[in-house]
């Protein structure tokens, strides 16, 4: 030893960590190592809040309280479930196919976008509610769309790395949306657009509240049912379709795929324009459902939570949905906690913790030997 | 593969907002609120107190912004002390997106007495839940909205105290001989350019060859892009800088590059850069609240456009009230100008309608308030026909969207 040591090599007598697969981890595995790494981050979380003089299991319970515990909590919840687990899944169905689209952020922009601009000049007032949200909803899944098709037909014709494209068009997106809530669409300068005309508003379950007075106050709007139905197609389309079972070839061996006869280009491009269209829809049912007009902050990043959300729920649709779920609550939990610095940490805390202790789920650590190493 | 996949996940977590990369520091909030740790924890949630009565606040940035927010914190503050039986809580960093009319609705729903709401982007919002709320009362700050039960807005006239930042930016620029000021602009809003008009007003009255340079950064809190601004100026010769943004970063900036500065909200902003600090024209919520709060209590709340005046005490310009001391860096020769002026102000015989009184000329020599006119208030506050229709308020003449004579000639409001 000349003591130029390598910074970070452990000397060889220690005991190592050593990663082993697990074989085949089943969902018992999944929900267990979850739980642990929740388990672990609140206490992480825990110790800081501590640290700064709080009281964690009071903490908890009123963020618990808040997002769970009453029918308004639950309301709350479920409304940011909506764009968190539409986005979601677009991501999760990109990834199955190992396309990196981490713009979801940006397709959302784009499906607001589109379906704000459908609500303030192309719908007439007279027309009726649903053509009028069919109209919306498809402009939100084909500003969605268009915006990732772009990434991916760059992908498959020339092979431009879709994680920067798609990243860098989310900034793209956001400026864009800038220009028009500023520019043309704005209203006295403050990057808002006029408020909708209340036919183009998604229909809220206190707008039934004349028949059914239980609904009185629930804001919840009936965005809520996209997230069943594509749940529904994605499962179908992944599971069942030929269509899907290219999918998830070419994610995990590209020539193969292409030697069985696998359009890989196309497949490609679908795959994006699917995944953007979900992103769009999100976009919409945030504009036609909770904000009802256009403006620049309309997505606090479920663009971006949504590709841990996928993540988490390991592609899988239902999964993924459950996932969106915990997470609309941890957003309107945290919201609750003072000073704001301390919801964002905790919130960070625990994606940090989750997304790094996932390789929990498909490999065991054990502690060798250097020798039995080699 | 791995490799992508590290790629990946260091961008997911770069790009992130929920990974918490805007936390501000907790250790700042025991030094700028001393008297508040022993009695709150540090932690808290907004709850109300039974048998007390429960103001919320809810905040667009974070306390420790030094500016906008704090001054806001500071009247809560005020209305704690001041008023027996009231409890009060906040939640500060609020966007003013999506979440605004939830955590509003939230705290109606836990049954807080009275909730002021204090940016403009909470309008709206606002005035949704007041109306499913009727028997609790709303206040919004900055906006234009009211309703008939239980909804004012409020705001107060900041352009008072621009106008004796003005004078001493100006007799500053006049000392350095740069006769060149510039304004860090948040966004082209009749606000903001009635305040930037009150500035050149005040600058030209104690340096007739001043002329104010401006840049527009589109948002209230920004500190990278409310630097580069600062520096910008300067380096097209302003020796002072006047910021309109939440932050305190321009000041600091001229301070560092050997220039003065004047920034804005909050009292105590000059602390962070004393030496380059001409004074602060600051918000002083806490009167206005306690008032607001005792009238909510007594059941004599009437909603209305509360548009107060320096008379009010709604805003000061510090290092010029009561028993304060100018910041050294004031030229002395203009200081008992200054002290005058305030005193007419205090006294009502030099309001915001005076200031802004005929004949005004914009900054490429159109007249556009003739002699003998003054402005109205919706005038000020650039309320147009349609929108005054849909107020219930006059439509505006002379609507506050031009650029005073004293800016430079080539500045203009952005479109």
């Amino acid at each position: 030893m000349t003591g130029s040591t390598v910074p970070g090599v452990v000397p060889a007598s220690r005991l190592r960590l050593r990663l082993e697969a697990r074989e085949q981890p089943g969902l018992p595995t999944h929900l267990a190592v979850s739980l642990l790494l929740l388990l672990a981050a609140l206490l992480l979380a825990g110790t800081v809040m501590t640290v700064a003089g709080g009281n964690p299991l009071d903490v908890y319970r009123s963020m618990f309280g808040a997002a769970f515990g009453s029918r308004w909590g639950l309301n709350d919840t479920l409304i940011k479930m909506v764009p968190l687990a539409l986005a979601s899944l677009g991501v999760a169905l990109a990834f199955r196919m190992k396309m990196w689209n981490i713009g979801a952020e940006g397709q959302l922009l784009m499906g607001a976008l589109a379906a704000s601009g459908i609500a303030l000049f192309a719908v007439p007032p007279d027309m009726p509610r649903l053509p009028a949200l069919a109209l919306m909803a498809a402009a939100g899944a084909a500003g969605g769309a268009a915006w990732a098709v772009v990434p991916g037909w760059l992908r498959a014709q020339f092979g431009v790395n879709e994680i920067i494209s798609t990243l860098m068009l989310n900034y793209v997106a956001l400026s864009i949306v800038q220009f028009f809530v500023y520019g043309p669409w704005g209203e006295r300068g403050f990057g808002l657009t006029p408020m909708f005309e209340r036919h183009t508003w998604l229909p809220r379950l206190t707008d039934f509240a004349d028949q059914w007075s239980a609904l009185r106050g629930l804001t919840l709007h009936l965005g809520i049912l996209a997230v069943p139905v594509a749940i529904a197609c994605l499962a179908i389309l992944l599971e069942r379709t030929k269509f899907g079972f290219e999918i998830a070839m070419v994610g995990d061996n590209p020539d193969a795929a292409r030697y069985a006869g696998v359009r890989l280009r196309r497949t490609m491009i679908i795959v994006m324009a699917l995944s953007g269209a979900l992103a769009g829809l999100a976009g919409m049912s945030e504009v036609s459902g909770v904000v009802h007009r256009l403006l620049e902050h309309i997505s606090p990043g479920y663009g971006y939570t949504a590709i841990i959300v996928a993540w988490l729920g390991r592609f899988n649709p239902l999964a993924v949905a459950v996932v969106a779920f915990l997470f609309g609550g941890l957003i309107v939990g945290a919201d609750e906690i003072q000073s704001a610095g301390i919801s964002s940490l905790l919130q960070g805390v625990i994606l940090f913790v989750m997304v790094s202790g996932n390789l929990l789920i498909r490999y065991r650590i054990r502690l060798r030997p250097p020798e039995a190493m080699r | 593969m791995i490799r992508r996949l590290a790629v990946l996940a260091s961008i997911v977590l770069l790009a992130t907002p929920l990974a918490g990369c805007v936390l501000p520091e907790p250790s700042t909030y025991p030094e700028e609120m001393p008297t508040e740790v022993e009695e709150q924890p540090t932690l808290t949630t907004p709850d109300i107190v039974e048998g007390m009565f429960n103001v919320a606040f809810v905040y667009v940035g974070p306390i420790g912004d030094g500016g906008w927010t704090y001054a806001h914190n500071d009247g809560r503050l005020y209305l704690e002390e001041t008023l027996d039986n009231v409890s009060t809580a906040y939640l500060e960093s609020v966007p003013e997106g999506a979440d605004a009319e939830r955590v509003i609705r939230s705290l109606a729903r836990k049954g807080f007495d009275l909730i002021f709401t204090t940016s403009f982007g909470y309008m709206d919002p606002t005035a949704t839940v007041a109306e499913e709320f009727p028997d609790q009362a709303f206040v919004h700050i900055s906006g234009l909205k009211k309703n008939d039960h239980n909804f004012a807005n409020l705001f107060g006239s900041m352009e008072s105290a621009k106008y004796l930042a003005g004078m001493v930016a100006g007799a500053k620029a006049a000392e350095d001989g740069s006769n060149r000021v510039g304004y860090v602009a948040p966004f082209p809003i009749p606000e903001i350019v009635r305040l930037g008009n009150a500035l050149t007003m005040g600058m030209r009255r104690t340096c007739s060859e001043c002329v104010l340079d401006v840049r527009w950064i589109f948002s209230w809190f920004d500190p990278e892009a409310e630097r580069e601004a600062a520096v910008s100026m300067i380096d097209a010769g302003a020796s002072v800088i006047v910021t309109g943004a939440d932050t305190a970063i321009p000041v600091q900036v001229a301070g560092e590059m050997g220039f003065t500065g004047i920034p804005g909200n909050s009292a105590n902003a000059c602390d962070a850069a004393p030496d380059a600090c001409l004074g602060v024209p600051y918000w002083n919520w806490g009167p206005t609240y306690a008032r607001i709060a005792e009238a909510v209590m007594n059941d004599t709340f009437e909603p209305d456009d509360l548009y107060l005046g320096v008379p009010d005490n709604i805003v000061g310009f510090a290092g010029f009230m009561e028993g304060e001391v100018p910041q050294p860096a004031v030229p002395d020769w203009v200081i008992p100008e200054v002290d005058d002026v305030l005193q007419q102000m205090r006294n009502g015989e030099f309001t915001r309608f005076d200031m802004f009184t005929g004949p005004i000329h914009d900054n490429t020599g159109n007249l556009v308030v003739p002699e003998g006119e003054s402005l109205t208030q919706s005038d000020l506050e650039g309320i147009d026909a349609e929108l005054g229709t849909l107020l219930g308020r006059p439509g505006c003449t002379y609507c506050m969207g031009w650029l005073a004579e004293g800016f430079v000639a080539d500045a203009q409001v952005p479109q």
